[in-house]
């Protein structure tokens, strides 16, 4: 038991130290700034800037949050305080199995939906022509895989709130909808932007499934239908490849670890918002 | 300006309505195209030939490799998680129920695990494999699949072990059982069904991982006869498939897709039922 539990323990550390082990080469010979805000990569040349895929990561990711975010809050909402019992019923499992499809699966379904309507209906309706395998392909996919953990964690959210809060605000003559949104939504607001926080972190590191619909192009995206090349779509690419020069195991190992930190900020930040929430 | 409440009322009831049934649409959706799609390239051959000769680029063969080698490695990583996630899980419950702040320190270390991308899992597991000097193989494979599982694992036993009553637990040691008879014999079987939902959860997630594999199984057209060797993973069989400039094996991809769709149903149904089973040795209060 004690073994299972220094496991669970250390495991984020050693992660952390393994993977920054791993990169020491690359960071010894240049500087950490030069890796992370320049947008250079060759790796034959020995030049390594990540800026243009964090600036891909980071637009899909907010992309995805504008589109998955409002969604859940409207359903956890409706869930908890309007639909009838056997509504959240229904929804639980529908919630465990897309929280439970392989991310290749999304990728297939992005591949199948997704990339036709994109570059079918949404992109000639803003005037624009694209193969379908864009920035707003990936948010799109993406979107659908997160919805189930944000919508998991705001319904935890709402069913926290005491009740007296609502029984009190609907006695002083207020509509539902009023105290939804003067009280319930004021009250959960930490909650729900670490609920947000939590689904942030899971599609930053999303690999499959958005660089099977990304398009894969190394530069810096200028807008939503322009491919895009995300962080773990690098690593995951470029595996075969980077036995060949130490440099670029290197610096895919360095990507990784920018990943690592960069989840668990925002995964550690959420949490102690959430857990600090539930115990008020 | 008195009506104007119910209306705005009105009009985000409608939303939220639009949003619910848009969820519930688009895993609809996600099944339908897949099935769509797959089920008619599905044949018998598929599910039950490895890969002959020119097999990517239309010629016969199936893709019985990557399904009996996903099925190695998820099996035998979950029953590893299930050897660290069930002792952790109960001792959290049992031993250390007294100290709060630990226990919480733990929840939360889990919970941070639990939102590493299986890409980094995955780039770790190449880090450990280097230094042993081992290549791609079924063994590394199966050590990264058992680490980016067992924290999913030991969450949701948490959360079953959690559930059970005070009285219960004082009951068992009144009766002068020691604490790991009591979390053997009584928490154990109390919360059958759940541990059961626990392992099938993970076991889902192993099965359908294809970042953490990536770098650590290889793949190869052959079912694995030994743990050095590569192995193939129904994930990375769509993903490759999927590249493929050619139409017949893109198709197949899709078939493959619909099979994996396929098990993961399964394994969330069983999962179902399980809870429903295996409950007439639950005490209830």
């Amino acid at each position: 038991m004690i073994v299972a539990l220094a496991i669970v323990v250390f495991l984020p550390f050693v992660l952390g130290i393994g993977l920054y082990l791993q990169s020491t080469l690359l960071l010894e010979e240049q500087s950490l700034f030069r890796i992370l805000f320049t947008s250079q990569w060759q790796p034959m040349s020995g030049k390594f800037g990540l800026l243009g895929f964090i600036l891909s990561s980071l637009m899909v990711t907010a992309l995805s949050l504008l589109i998955a975010g409002p969604v859940c809050l409207l359903t956890a909402i409706h869930l908890t305080q309007y639909a009838k019992k056997y509504v959240l019923k229904i929804m639980h499992p529908v919630i465990d199995i897309l929280a439970g499809i392989p991310s290749v699966i999304y990728g297939v379904w992005g591949i199948i939906v997704i990339v036709p309507l994109v570059s079918k209906y949404l992109a000639p309706f803003f005037g624009v022509q694209t193969s379908g395998y864009t920035l707003l392909t990936g948010a799109i996919v993406l979107s659908v895989m997160i919805i189930p953990f944000i919508l998991n964690i705001l319904i935890e959210v709402f069913r926290s709130i005491p009740t007296e809060l609502t029984e009190a605000s609907l006695a002083l003559g207020a509509t539902r909808w009023q105290t939804i949104k003067h009280v319930i939504v004021r009250k959960g607001f930490p909650g729900i932007i670490s609920a947000m926080g939590l689904g942030v972190s899971r599609a930053f590191g999303e690999t499959i499934a958005v660089l099977m619909v990304v398009g894969n192009v190394v530069k810096i995206p200028t807008g939503v239908f322009q491919p895009g090349y995300p962080l773990p779509a690098l690593i995951a690419n470029n595996y075969g490849e980077m036995m060949s020069i130490p440099q670029y195991q290197s610096a895919l190992m360095f990507s990784a670890l920018v990943l690592f930190v960069v989840v668990m900020l925002f995964n550690l930040a959420s949490r102690i918002a959430i857990s600090r929430f539930e115990t008020k | 300006m008195k009506k104007f409440k119910f209306i705005e009322e009105k009009i985000f009831r409608a939303l939220m309505f639009f949003s619910t049934v848009f969820i519930v649409t688009s895993l609809a959706l996600i099944i339908f195209s897949i099935l769509h799609k797959g089920l008619p390239v599905l044949s018998w051959e598929m599910v039950s030939q490895t890969p002959k000769g020119g097999y990517y680029f239309g010629k016969e063969g199936g893709i019985v490799n990557a399904i009996v080698g996903s099925f190695y490695l998820s099996v035998s990583a979950t029953f590893l998680a299930l050897f660290v996630s069930l002792p952790l899980a109960l001792f959290m419950n049992i031993y250390l129920k007294r100290f709060k702040i630990v226990i919480n320190a733990i929840r939360f270390f889990l919970d941070l695990l639990w939102g590493v991308p299986s890409i980094v899992y995955g780039a770790f597991g190449f880090t450990i494999m280097i230094y042993f000097g081992l290549k791609a193989s079924l063994i590394a494979g199966i050590f990264t699949v058992t680490l980016f599982i067992i924290p999913i694992m030991v969450r949701a036993m948490d959360e079953v072990f959690k559930t059970v009553p005070v009285g219960l637990y004082e009951a068992a040691l009144s009766l002068g059982s020691t604490r790991s008879e009591t979390a053997y014999r009584v928490f154990l079987k109390q919360c059958y069904p759940g541990v059961i939902t626990a392992v099938l959860l993970a076991f889902g997630r192993g099965i359908g991982d294809a970042a953490s594999v990536l770098f650590t199984t290889g793949f190869t057209d052959h079912i694995p006869t030994s743990l050095s060797q590569p192995t193939a993973t129904l994930p990375l069989a769509i993903f490759f498939q999927l590249g493929s400039p050619i139409p017949e094996v893109q198709e197949r991809a899709y078939a493959a897709a619909a099979v994996l769709t396929f098990f993961i149903l399964a394994i969330s149904i069983l999962a179902r039922l399980s809870s429903g089973r295996f409950q007439k040795n639950k005490i209830n209060f």
